[in-house]
């Protein structure tokens, strides 16, 4: 296993797990923004995100549309890379790792193997720790986290269900990632075992989970965020940071929009503020009831 | 696999193997033993002990400096609001997005507060994008987009100029061992999308460099590192920094 991350003790090393997840680390407690668009992408490092994801549509309108969804065009790509200084990420499809090489030698910050996007491999994900750039992934509970950070991913995020502006789902995968955790931590060691093959996780991750009650790498919520209030709340439950796809650029006002959610993720405990940021922002995003949809619509049954 | 979980755990700034200095720790009790039994005390009353760092916390690696000062044994507060300003003895500006953060501080009329904590004495310390924010002047960057770069929003303290993202993107981030003036063994130092500075004012003292880039430097009370200490448990820079909000 001849990986970049071997001799740690060399200096001036690139792309280190511990380079990768302390990168990770800086987005905590921020926004995240989906944009179709250099023009977009000022418009949210202008309201406060502290990254992009580029893309040529934005979850809903995937859903809307329909068709194969894949890795944007790397022109669009380049041109929001040359229009914000803020870092840039951007998605592949679940398993297609040439689309991964083609965003990491366009200088892309962070890849997202996301589920939003329609899968390349329906039984593998890709080799994470053989890229320079770092990942991050979806998961709906603990098992498939670990699985994903087993593969060298450097952020977690909820998959929630993107582009339905409906936040049920990642309340839901929060819980669920948040809650399994706790119990681990309040396990016994010789249970520990039986843990990891239940949830088909690496054990010494699921130990590592046992000793700090925590990931061992970011953990932010994403899928269906559409207000300020809804971000507070993904805080609130013990993400470290937000997501935003549609909510934000499908909605009336999205500067305005922007702005709040940015200040709310900011001010997650201070009801008074949240208060303040959530007036008067325009129509929210339509949203989309989960009950209406099928089966085979849910993004978030992608990837395993 | 297990090679990837031991690194996880080498950067946990909780793992207590990362932090074994106990022995400057007695030093610094030794120096000063009369503060820190008072401090001690009030903790035992009290649930704020009498010498409490700030960690301005609108958005970034906030919590990781917040977990090795308290290691050192310092009380430590979230700053998110003018308010929380008060009473505290020094105050640090974590990693993250530098643009996210400066339009915080603004939007929460955060400047002119802890400008004048700085001009009251008050010891910052800066790292990464912080140190950013505490520069007087920030490079205008070649591509003429990019129109956040020079007129940001930032405290304008220090006598820097500096330079965003220097040695290039996120793919480009590097670690390294630094030799830090004062200090007798090389620092494990983090790079990510880290910026320099390009040029310091005279009342300026580099503390250390990367080939001839400055990546730490300092300047009365004022501290900025391009890297992250509080991402690797060293925390040989966070000692200085306390030191610093001693000095008279």
């Amino acid at each position: 296993m001849l990986r970049t991350m071997e001799n740690q003790a060399l200096e001036n090393q690139v792309a280190t797990l511990q380079i990768k997840t302390g990168f990770a680390e800086m987005f905590k407690g921020g926004v995240i923004m989906d944009v179709v668009s250099p023009e977009q992408a000022r418009i949210a490092q202008a309201a406060g995100a502290t990254a992009v994801m580029a893309l040529e549509r934005v979850p809903a309108d995937i859903r809307r549309d329909g068709g194969v969804a894949r890795m944007s065009d790397p022109q669009m790509i380049k041109g929001i890379l040359a229009a914000v200084s803020i870092p840039v990420m951007a998605k592949v499809r679940i398993g297609h790792f040439v689309e991964a090489q083609i965003l990491q030698a366009l200088g892309v910050d962070f890849i997202d193997e996301s589920e939003v996007l329609t899968p390349a491999d329906e039984a593998f994900h890709i080799d994470k720790q053989a890229f320079k750039v770092p990942y991050v992934c979806g998961a709906k509970n603990l098992g498939e986290a670990l699985r994903r950070i087993g593969e060298g991913a450097a952020m977690i995020r909820t998959k929630g269900e993107a582009g339905t502006g409906n936040v049920v789902e990642a309340v839901r995968h929060a819980r669920t990632i948040l809650g399994e955790i706790r119990a681990i931590a309040s396990k016994p060691l010789e249970e520990l075992m039986t843990v990891a093959r239940d949830l088909q996780a690496p054990y010494e991750l699921v130990l590592y989970i046992h000793k700090h009650g925590k990931l061992p790498v970011v953990n932010m919520a994403a899928g269906g965020i559409a207000t300020p209030a809804d971000a507070a709340l993904m805080m609130q439950l013990g993400l470290d940071g937000v997501f935003v796809g549609s909510g934000i650029f499908k909605s009336d006002n999205p500067e305005k929009r922007a702005r709040a959610i940015v200040k709310a993720v900011t001010h997650y405990n201070n009801p008074d503020i949240l208060a303040e940021v959530s007036e008067d922002l325009g129509e929210p995003m339509v949203g989309i009831n989960l009950d209406t949809l099928e089966l085979k619509e849910r993004l978030a049954t992608r990837g395993w | 696999m297990l090679r990837l979980v031991q690194e996880i755990w080498i950067y946990n700034p909780l793992e207590p193997s990362n932090l074994s200095n106990e022995k400057r720790i007695t030093n610094h009790e030794s120096q000063t033993p009369l503060e820190v039994k008072t401090m001690k005390k009030l903790s035992q009353t009290q649930s704020i002990p009498s010498k409490t760092i700030g960690v301005l916390a609108l958005q970034g690696a906030f919590r990781e400096h917040r977990h090795i000062l308290e290691r050192l044994g310092v009380g430590v507060r979230e700053v998110r609001l003018p308010a929380d300003l008060e009473g505290i003895s020094g105050l640090i500006i974590p990693g993250g997005e530098s643009t996210t953060m400066a339009k915080l501080m603004m939007d929460y009329q955060l400047k002119q507060p802890i400008r004048d904590f700085a001009a009251h004495g008050g010891a910052i310390w800066g790292t990464c994008a912080g140190a950013i924010l505490l520069a007087k002047d920030i490079e205008n960057q070649v591509d003429a987009h990019i129109s956040t770069a020079s007129d940001q929003p930032r405290l304008e303290l220090m006598h820097t100029r500096v330079r965003r993202n220097a040695f290039g993107r996120q793919v480009d981030s590097f670690q390294a061992s630094l030799e830090i003036v004062g200090m007798d063994q090389p620092f494990k130092a983090i790079f990510i999308r880290a910026p320099v500075f390009l040029e310091v004012g005279d009342a300026v003292q580099v503390l250390s460099r990367v080939g001839d880039q400055i990546v730490l430097a300092r300047e009365g009370k004022l501290l900025a590192s391009s890297f992250h200490p509080e991402l690797t448990g060293d925390p040989r820079v966070h000692q200085y920094f306390l030191d610093m909000t001693l000095e008279p």
